[in-house]
């Protein structure tokens, strides 16, 4: 299996490729599609790409956890955690690649 | 916000640019994420978050409704880890 691990700067090229923007605003776009995405969640909406997936903020309330280490108690606070819910689409198509894989 | 949303609002924020090329930028970001986890790789987006797949055993499960013992067969599934910069922004007291 390939060990390479995707990033911002292959998400440009990507989009330079199929685009014919320049490079520059090739990655400058990349950045404002990626923020756009993180200030609506801020905001506290929901994002859902159709065939992708959708993210969603929950809300946590206050619990007592406990540090594994020492075993002491610690409160943690209420805060708001990011949930990523991947659609049936991109399921199906990394499976449809895993089981090609497992039975090959 | 839909993908079309966000299509809609990128355009606005470029109106130098043609919608149709936009919606090729939106998803063409996405699809290359898609690719990527398909072919059993991490995508590493530092202050977004990290996509990545898990391989799960194959095991035997039950229909809850019947009872019933059913062979699940391996599968792999996506996941998603909110990268430092957005946990944090989600969690600013200002």
């Amino acid at each position: 299996m390939a060990e390479k691990t995707l990033t911002r700067a292959d998400l440009s090229e990507a989009v330079y490729q199929q685009v014919g923007l320049s490079r520059n605003e090739s990655a400058a776009l990349v950045e404002t599609v990626l923020d756009e995405v993180s200030d609506a969640l801020v905001r506290g909406e929901p994002v859902k790409i159709s065939s992708f997936g959708s993210f969603a903020v929950r809300k946590k309330g206050r619990r007592v956890g406990r540090n594994p280490k020492t075993g002491e108690e610690v409160p943690i606070l209420p805060r708001r955690v990011l949930v990523f819910r991947a659609s049936h689409v991109l399921r199906n198509r990394i499976n449809a690649v895993y089981k090609q894989l497992v039975n090959a | 916000m839909t993908k079309s949303e966000l299509i809609q609002r990128i355009s606005e924020m470029n109106p130098h640019l043609y919608q149709r090329d936009v919606e090729r930028i939106v998803s063409t970001i996405f699809d290359e994420i898609a690719d990527a986890l398909a072919h059993g790789q991490r995508v590493e987006l530092r202050g977004f978050g990290a996509f990545s797949v898990k391989d799960r055993d194959s095991r035997t499960g039950r229909n809850p409704r019947t009872g019933e013992t059913v062979h699940v067969e391996s599968k792999r599934i996506p996941f998603f880890k909110t990268g430092k910069l957005l946990r944090e922004r989600l969690n600013a007291t200002d």
